[in-house]
């Protein structure tokens, strides 16, 4: 590799060879004399994998789960639920390899092709942003989506969602969830309603064997009585897209992402606390006796505020979607503002949204679109903060020089 | 083109490409991405715009030389709302449904930009004849990017073209529906006009350096 990464210095094809070959191997370059020598060794490489590892116990639970909402919408929930008896079974994995596989693999490989044709007519090195993107799309789909609907979504995302902005960093939007957003409204029987959650249930709908296929949200949405427990929305054994349904397992990829440093806490703790208060608000207004039994939003509004947390995309969504480095908001001040109103966003489109009960990835990526003006105003606020600061400051004479003087002044 | 000075075909030939008032000039955006969901209803607007912005500008040219410079636009006006009166009602007497799915946009050519735009920066200053290849040339420009918008917006919107069914029936699984293809509703709503006028762009932008702005 090393040769031929050599032989292909400075063709056409250079950028292809060399993302080969920095994915295989470290690199065998050295730094230029004369220019930096020091660098962190958290490069754009290693928080990509970060994210990839946080997110490899959701692929698997999911693999699990899709056979097991199969099979347990054929055959009756079963009494007396045991992980390894019901959940960790063979069969439970096949229906994973055969229906998430194929979306994990389509999804990498359109998506790696587009990066490739861009970086080789660009001349530029292939970026590794892809990597993340890839391993979220088939996470945040119906797992019976078909595949060329998919490949279809991920050419325009990647293409219209990130490289005519420019590639990885340049973005506004977040290609994951511009492609879910397409996919939305290009094709919305496949992406919303009662059957698309479980394996099967679209086969089978209107024969003899049909099998509801519908989610926690759904079923509120219809003001209609569900049989998953709060430990069942907890842990994730509920019908819903690939891996979205696990908030115990997003919550330690979370906390991994904490730790790790790669995500920022400010984000996940602001987008919380903004979900529960407008989960907060809806409860008091079903307390207050605002709104009756028969109004089609009793469901959602009365449903316990903190359980929105556990149901749907909204813990999925503001662990990895959420904490997006490039499109979220860079101040901390900022991130504060954008995670709150992503929680609080998100809980309102769940309620009002008449046609389809979820509204994380809408919310998110409304303050994608938003987040460089909160930006600017709080830097802004900062910059105004510290002119009045310098405004009232009394500037002492002392006996250095003045260019001493001016620089002190400057960094008050 | 025996016709035509080589300078009056530029006239007619430039707006369709390199000066085009879309993609270039980003004039009559709005009704571009309104009312492209179908291909007929485009070309039916292709046609009147021609229509209105040719015989407007040979009108508005005769008369640039006694309209005085104060009210000017207001004349404009009078001018551009005679004529869309008089699309709409040939509409409205031969072509009932298409009047209303075309609905307020064929009022609002008043308003086009691109009517206006010519007006001001070409009618006023010349003669008539070359107005009248201005006006077509420009309008032409306009209808080619609508047509080619509505050509795509239907085709992978509906699987129609002029309303008839190219790609199989969607109900009965016949043609590529067969093969488990889809309608992309995507494409029916406007923001989708947004991005195939965008993707024009590109295309047009990097087939030709020369057009790419600096900044």
């Amino acid at each position: 590799m090393h040769e031929l990464k050599m032989k292909y210095q400075g063709k056409k094809m250079a950028p292809a060879f060399n993302a080969f070959h920095t994915f295989l191997y470290s690199p065998n370059d050295t730094t230029h004399a004369g220019g930096t020598h020091v660098k962190g060794a958290d490069d754009l490489k290693r928080t990509m994998n970060t994210v990839i590892m946080a997110l490899v116990p959701i692929l698997l639970f999911s693999m699990f789960n899709a056979g097991y909402q199969h099979f347990s919408a054929i055959n009756g929930f079963p009494e007396n639920f045991s992980v390894m008896e019901h959940f960790l079974t063979w069969d439970n994995f096949w229906i994973g390899i055969v229906k998430v596989l194929p979306l994990v693999v389509i999804s990498y490989g359109i998506g790696l092709v587009v990066e490739f044709i861009f970086a080789v007519i660009k001349g530029h090195e292939v970026e590794e942003g892809y990597l993340v993107t890839g391993m979220l799309v088939p996470l945040i789909v119906p797992v019976d989506t078909p595949l060329w609907m998919l490949a279809v979504a991920v050419v325009f995302g990647v293409v219209i969602g990130k490289e005519v902005f420019g590639g990885t960093g340049m973005n506004i939007l977040n290609p994951a969830l511009t492609i879910r957003a397409f996919l939305f409204f290009a094709y919305p029987t496949w992406m919303s309603g009662d059957k698309v959650w479980v394996h099967g249930a679209v086969d089978l709908a209107g024969g003899p064997d049909a099998i509801s296929g519908e989610t926690v949200l759904g079923f509120l949405a219809q003001n209609k009585e569900f049989q998953y427990s709060v430990s069942d929305m907890f842990f994730g054994f509920i019908p819903g897209s690939v891996g979205e349904t696990s908030a115990f397992l997003c919550l330690l990829g979370g906390l991994f992402l904490i730790f790790s440093k790669i995500a920022s806490w400010r984000i996940m703790v602001s987008a919380v606390i903004g979900s529960l208060v407008m989960g907060l608000i809806f409860n008091q207004v079903v307390d207050l006796g605002w709104i009756g039994e028969t109004s089609k939003f009793y469901g959602l509004m009365s449903f316990d505020f903190w359980k929105h947390l556990i149901v749907g995309g909204l813990a999925f969504g503001i662990v990895y979607m959420a904490t997006d480095p490039v499109t979220g908001a860079q101040t901390n001040r900022g991130k504060w503002i954008y995670g709150f109103l992503i929680g609080f966003i998100s809980v309102m489109i769940r309620v009002f949204n008449p046609a389809y009960p979820e509204g994380v990835f809408l919310a998110i990526l409304l303050m994608n679109v938003f987040a460089p003006t909160i930006d600017h105003y709080v830097v802004r606020g900062n910059v105004n903060r510290r002119m009045k600061r310098l405004k009232n400051a009394v500037i002492l004479p002392k006996d250095s020089d003045s260019k001493a003087e001016e620089l002190k002044a400057e960094t008050v | 083109m025996g016709l035509l000075t080589k300078k009056d075909a530029g006239l007619i030939l430039d707006p369709l490409a390199d000066n085009n008032p879309i993609t270039i000039q980003v004039l009559g955006i709005c009704s571009a991405l309104a009312i492209t969901a179908e291909l007929e209803a485009s070309v039916v607007m292709a046609i009147s715009v021609i229509f209105v912005l040719g015989v407007g500008n040979v009108v508005i040219s005769l008369m640039r030389n006694i309209i005085p410079s104060k009210i000017r636009i207001i004349v404009q006006l009078i001018v551009v709302a005679t004529l869309v009166i008089i699309v709409d009602q040939v509409l409205k007497a031969f072509a009932y449904e298409l009047s209303k799915t075309l609905g307020a946009f064929v009022g609002l050519i008043i308003t086009n930009c691109i009517i206006m735009g010519r007006f001001e920066a070409f009618a006023l200053a010349n003669g008539p004849w070359k107005s009248f290849l201005d006006g077509i040339g420009n309008a032409l420009g306009y209808g080619v990017i609508l047509i080619l918008v509505g050509f795509f917006r239907e085709l992978l919107g509906s699987g129609t073209l002029f309303g008839v069914p190219v790609l199989g029936d969607p109900i009965e699984k016949t043609g590529l529906y067969a093969t488990g293809y889809e309608n992309n509703g995507f494409m029916i709503i406007p923001p989708a006009a947004l991005i195939v006028v965008g993707i024009i762009i590109w295309v047009q932008r990097s087939r030709n350096p020369a057009l790419v702005e600096e900044n």
